[in-house]
Formats: structure tokens, sequence, C-alpha cells
């Protein structure tokens, strides 16, 4: 049933809020510490546990994966409800961090292949998941 | 007739948010095939939208919470809020296949780590050069520069405000549109050639749109590599951005 692949992730969502905010009290702040990340670690380690068991049929799987579908509309909603007009205010933060950051890190990728020896056997394909929901995003 | 139809919008909310945000998505991925031929990614014109569309809403009513600050827009605020943006994030972790990411090994993980780092480093700066100089406020545009969603993660994690969430998510989209618009342009110099050059790009890179789309833009064999370490990304920003990180700027800056 669907609804497992949605309980799944909800079981997940809540376990990693949970413990981020108990490590946020073990590390004495008053935030929830990482537990979106700690959530997306136990998601992950959840579906190769099911996977293996073969618990974990295609049903259930597009319970998470209308979610995890949804993220990029959830994030428009999101900037669709950010406080624009004041952040207007402070323009040139974002371009130069922007500008910065990328062009940083352009020096460092382009510094790492040029590391790279040439006779690299040709690998497999990876095979992700879900190729429409790749597309999607 | 108009009141009624207004009555029922803002009476289901949350299914107003589902129809407006898919408009706005149909719109921007036609946009993004008509107007960029694909150059831009269709996701990044929808964020732009959606930031418009917040301006206007702060602007018509001088709220903070920009288009759901208008009664009819309401459900934006739910679907758009904490708890589903939260939702979604970690079901994109569903995506991640663990055994494709191990072949990416140790070079792909320094990417990642770095590709969290200096973008991190480099927002945080600007950021206090710019007087943005508490903790919360360079972290939270620190981490907007990583990826524009482990910046309101972050920001909602450590009690940052909304102009500042704001300004984190506008950093993180004006790489995302560097990296899309900019890859093919500089594909040579960055020697994107390979599987392993593309995971590194994809670690150092950042968000999935950006690299997926700057990597279609170059060599469509290339995006699943660099797809693969790229969705690792908001991941251990959302682990790192709140944690570690808030720390260390904490720390520096006392």
């Amino acid at each position: 049933m669907i609804i497992y692949g949605t309980a799944l992730l909800a079981a997940c969502h809540l376990l990693g809020i949970f413990l981020g905010d108990l490590l946020g009290q073990a590390l004495g702040v008053k935030t929830n510490v990482g537990g979106v990340g700690i959530a997306m670690l136990l998601l992950i380690f959840a579906r190769l546990y099911m996977a293996k068991r073969e618990i974990l049929p295609k049903l259930t799987e597009l319970g998470v994966e209308y979610w995890g579908a949804m993220y990029i509309p959830v994030v428009v909603a999101m900037a669709a409800q950010q406080d624009v007009v004041a952040a207007l205010r402070g323009g040139p933060v974002a371009l130069l961090s922007a500008v910065g950051a990328a062009a940083l890190c352009a020096c460092v990728i382009a510094f790492i292949n040029r590391t790279e020896r040439p006779a690299v056997a040709a690998e497999p394909e990876p095979v992700l998941h879900n190729e429409l929901l790749t597309e999607a995003e | 007739m108009i009141e009624i139809l207004q009555k029922a919008a803002a009476q289901n909310g949350l299914v107003t948010a589902f129809a407006v945000v898919g408009v706005v998505m149909l719109l921007s991925m036609q946009l993004s095939k008509r107007l960029t031929m694909g150059r831009v990614h269709g996701s990044a014109i929808a964020i732009v939208i959606g930031l418009a569309l917040a301006y206007w809403g702060g602007v018509r009513t001088g709220g903070h919470k920009g288009l759901a600050d208008l009664s009819l827009f309401g459900g934006i605020g739910l679907m758009g809020g904490a708890m589903l943006r939260d939702f979604a994030i970690v079901a994109t972790a569903f995506e991640v296949q663990a055994t494709e990411a191990r072949k990416a090994g140790m070079i792909g993980a320094v990417a990642l780590l770095l590709g969290t780092l200096l973008p991190f480093i480099v927002g945080a700066s600007v950021a206090w050069s710019m007087g943005y100089s508490d903790a919360v406020s360079m972290t939270t545009i620190g981490a907007g520069a990583v990826t524009y969603i482990v910046g309101p993660v972050t920001g909602a994690a450590i009690g940052a405000s909304s102009d500042v969430m704001a300004l984190s998510i506008a950093t993180g989209l004006v790489k995302a549109i560097i990296v899309m618009v900019g890859t093919p342009i500089a594909a040579k110099f960055l020697g994107l050639k390979t599987p392993r050059s593309a995971m590194v790009f994809g670690g150092l890179a950042g968000t999935v749109s950006g690299v997926s789309a700057g990597l279609a833009a170059t060599d469509r064999k290339l995006v699943p590599y660099g797809a693969l370490v790229a969705t690792f990304h908001t991941g251990l920003g959302c682990l790192l951005g709140p944690s570690l990180l808030f720390f260390a700027t904490k720390a520096i800056i006392g």
C-alpha cells in the first residue's frame, strides 16, 4: 500500500527531528541540530535494509517518491512566502556571495579534474532510482 | 460569482496552493523551453516567479510572509511551510543509491565536503563584510551559498529572521542560475569529460537542479554521475549547517 511508504517517510522524519532536538539539547543549544539531515540518513538506511529483505514493493516506494518529486513545487511555495521586500534592501550580499562561491568552486573543480589520470577504464552507467523523478528535478 | 469563487479558494487554502504552484511550474517549464532553449532550468524560473510573487505580496500587504499574507493564497504558507518543506526534502534522500554513491569513492566525498565548506565560508564572509555580523545571519547566508535548500533549513533551525532567510534563498538561487548557465560555457576550463570529473563537479557545484541542468547542457551522458553526488549535497549541508558550521561560526565570531 502506498501509505506504507508515506508512513515510513513520516516515521523517519519524526525520528530525525526528535533525534535532532535531543542532540540540540545534549549540545546545550535550544535548537534542532541537523534533524532533517539525520532523517535523510535514516531513510537511506531504511531503504537499504528493506530492499535487502525484499519488503519494499514498488507501491511503497511510490509513497515516498511522490513527496521527493514534490520538492521543487514545495520550494517554489516556500519562495513565494519569503520576505523578499526586506531581502532586496541587502541586494549585493546575495549577488556577491553567489558569484564568489561559484567562482571559487569552479577553480577547485578545474584543479581536481586536472589531477585525473586519463587511463580511466569505462565505468558502468549508474542506474538511477527512478528516471522520471530524476528528470523532474 | 467572483466572491463565491474567492471564498471557495480561501477555504481550501492548501488545494488552492497546489493549483497555483502547478500553474507557476507549467509557466516556468514553457518559458524554460521556449525562451531559453532549456538552458535555464524550469525550476529555477519557477523559484524566481515565486520570489517575485512574494515581493508583490509583500508590497501589497506590507507583511512579512510574501504571497501567504494575501488571504486568498494563505495555503501557500502551509505548502511552503516548515512541515511540508522538510517532509519533501527528507523524501529526496530516497533517490540516493548508496551502492552507486560508494563508487564515487573518496574524491566524491572530498568534493562534497569542499562543496559545502568553501561556499559557506565565502557566503558567511560576504555576509559579515556587508554588516550581517551576527552568527545566525552569517550561518544562514553562508548556508544559502551552499544551496537554496540548505539556507532556509539551516536558518529555520537556528532561528534566523525571514529577511535573512530570503537573502539566503536568493544567494542559493543566484548560484544555481550561475551553475546552470555557466557550466556549458566553462565546461572546458572545468575539465568536464569523464564520469569522475562529473562527480567532482556534482559535489562542488551543489544544487541538484543547477548540476543536472548544467551537465545536461554540456554532455547528457554525464548527468547521472553529477546528480548522484549532488543529491547528497542538500543532506550534508542540512546536517552540517545548523550544527558544525553554526558552532564554528559562533566560536569565531564570539
